[in-house]
């Protein structure tokens, strides 16, 4: 691996994600002082747009690998993914933050963000998810805090968060278990609204296995990429056995999605032409067909380009179908006589502020800390 | 002992009253609107307008016939809004009116997104936004007078009393002329049933209602996931202890051969 020098801070690309930060910090000082009317196409029609679409309901979903990779490596003691765990953790962390920072200026009053603490209502699937971004967010920071503290020269704390990993990693499996889920949940209660495509009453679970395939793509990905940015030596072994979890999990989806899909509108109605037949075919084909397809061959699976490729259909396909269940599939139902929705110039440059900044404070962390120690001491 | 309102449909003419009683009553300003070719104004309610009367034009042999219809919150029974809010802050009171508390509100619109009705509305335009509706005047309710749209109508197109009185009146009122109404009550089995009803000679779709409302008790979706929370905590923590301690003695046998 590279030592700290080595990587180079100020690229041409991450100078492109800072200015996208500060033009996106700008636009949210506007949004702060004068409203969500004034940089948002929100309406009283469309009350969730953009930001909870891909930035919440995304950025959580991307953020699943942390769960994974720590419960395969602390819970199940499978030490071939030792390497990652650092990264995976780090990433999952960056995820969440996105996805609370996001929240917490998409709600009109972002100053009472911590009511949901106080204020229990456990009929509401909101308060649960409020909840439990908090909590997760506490077990990442606790989860990555060794790499911190051994930074600081902190050997003692680094210790003791050594010493109590293994329940809290359990803890933040559970907690992923039901936040992944929860988010789902979040639409049972519009039967009618949402297309029913997507809508049933079991599908938060859907939600918690696509996000299983999101989170292991996103290792994948972030796993090949570092190995090309930071020089770290990425371990076939170690993405193979990623794209064997994306496969197993990708036929699971695939299986439960054709189930609900034969309870639902039926197989014929994929092909009625309408918006939310093409969304749900594009949907599928991007997340689930053609990465099994693909993972199906051997050459594939053990082909680092094609599964840069794989990972990178994955993770869009998943994205989509948050924006399909967030926008496309209530869109017929909510649109009326003077609402509709299209993301504003501003909603897009925030939410790509947001990604930039899960990115760039990734890569300041590999910099800076000790994220892939293991593959350090081998070299 | 939750309060009701009967529309009767076949009683309002149009005057709208109501909507002027409804802003000086809640203190509510004026939002610009612009011709639409059509008596409805505004269009659609807003966060400066709880209540509206919607002008419906139809044609019964041959003859153009005009519908007005009021238009507010229904106040559910097992109101979907109030059972999304994370923090309490709309209320389903005992004396019937959905409340909201703006003190509690975090903002995150998700009754909005929950209401089949489409009737919590946003202040978009402020930097310190409310969540407006049809309060069902639970003000006045509270102090003994009647609703402020109730009061004000000429022609006591609106009932207001107990709900089960009021639900006996709609169906006394469908049962004795038969031919004046449509076999239907609107709000008796939508969203599990509203506190507002409304009663109608024409078809209630021909109208503009929302058809397309789920029967059942909608909180109630949400809570059948809920409820499962407990056991997914012990299935996922024994599940997980039961896997660590396997891999953990395999290890440790792994070791002493």
């Amino acid at each position: 691996m590279k030592t700290e020098h080595e990587i180079k801070m100020w690229t041409p690309f991450t100078i492109l994600m800072c200015g996208l930060m500060g033009v996106g910090g700008l636009i949210l000082l506007v949004r702060l002082f004068k409203g969500l009317g004034a940089v948002t196409n929100l309406n009283d029609r469309f009350p969730w747009g953009l930001w909870i679409g891909i930035d919440v309901l995304g950025g959580v979903a991307m953020a699943a690998g942390g769960f994974l990779i720590a419960g395969a490596v602390y819970i199940l003691n499978m030490k071939k993914y030792r390497p990652i765990v650092r990264a995976s953790i780090l990433n999952a962390f960056f995820g969440y933050l996105l996805a609370a920072t996001a929240i917490t200026l998409d709600i009109g009053l972002p100053w009472n963000i911590w009511h949901p603490i106080f204020m229990w209502q456990i009929h509401s699937i909101m308060w649960v998810v409020a909840i439990h971004v908090v909590l997760y967010t506490s077990t990442l920071a606790t989860e990555s805090s060794p790499m911190f503290f051994e930074k600081l020269g902190m050997e003692k704390a680094a210790n003791f968060i050594h010493k109590i990993i293994v329940p809290v990693v359990l803890f933040g499996v559970l907690l992923s278990t039901l936040h992944q889920s929860s988010l789902g949940a979040v639409y049972l209660i519009v039967p009618k609204k949402l297309s029913p495509f997507w809508y049933n009453s079991q599908f938060p679970w859907l939600f918690l296995i696509s996000a299983v395939m999101m989170g292991l793509s996103m290792v994948s990905l972030e796993t090949i990429l570092s190995e090309k940015f930071f020089k770290h030596k990425a371990d076939m072994g170690i993405l193979s056995g990623l794209a064997r979890g994306v496969l197993i999990t990708g036929v699971i989806y695939f299986a439960a999605k054709l189930w609900f899909l034969f309870q639902g509108p039926g197989f014929a109605a994929v092909f009625n032409g309408s918006m939310e037949a093409n969304m749900y075919l594009l949907e599928m084909v991007i997340s689930v067909v053609g990465p099994i397809l693909l993972l199906s061959m051997k050459n594939v699976r053990e082909n680092v380009k094609s599964l840069l490729f794989v990972d990178i259909l994955v993770i869009s396909g998943v994205l989509l179908n948050r924006l399909n269940v967030s926008i496309f599939g209530v869109y017929r139902d909510q649109a009326a006589t003077g609402f509709s929705y299209f993301p504003s110039w501003m909603e897009f440059v925030v939410t790509l502020a947001f990604i930039s900044f899960s990115i760039v404070g990734f890569k300041v962390c590999v910099k800076y800390l000790r994220v892939f120690p293991e593959t350090e001491t081998q070299h | 002992m939750a309060k009701s309102v009967l529309i009767d449909l076949t009683r309002c003419i149009g005057c709208r009253g109501c909507q002027i009683a409804c802003k000086e009553w809640n203190e509510r300003s004026v939002k610009p609107t612009t011709m639409t070719g059509n008596f409805t104004n505004p269009t659609e309610l807003n966060s400066e307008c709880y209540t509206r009367i919607k002008f419906v034009e139809q044609e019964k042999q041959a003859l153009p016939v005009w519908n007005f219809v009021k238009d507010q919150c229904l106040h559910c029974k097992n109101p979907a809004c109030a059972s999304v809010c994370p923090v309490e802050a709309l209320k389903k009171t005992e004396a019937g009116p959905v409340t909201y508390n703006f003190s509690r509100c975090i903002g995150c619109r998700y009754c909005m997104l929950a209401c089949p009705f489409y009737i919590p509305k946003y202040e978009w335009e402020k930097a310190v936004p409310w969540v407006r509706k049809c309060t069902f005047c639970s003000d006045r309710i509270a102090a003994g007078l009647v609703p402020a749209c109730v009061k004000v109508c000429p022609t006591n197109t609106m009932l207001f009393g107990e709900y089960d009185e009021i639900l006996k009146e709609a169906n006394k009122r469908l049962t004795d002329s038969p031919g004046k109404y449509v076999s239907h009550i609107y709000g008796k089995d939508e969203a599990g049933g509203t506190s507002w009803l409304y009663i109608s000679p024409v078809p209630f779709e021909s109208l503009g209602f929302n058809m397309n409302v789920p029967t059942t008790k909608l909180p109630d979706l949400t809570w059948a996931y809920i409820s499962k929370i407990p056991a997914v905590i012990g299935v996922v923590l024994t599940a997980g202890v039961i896997s660590w301690a396997i891999t953990r003695r395999n290890e440790n046998m792994g070791k002493e051969e």
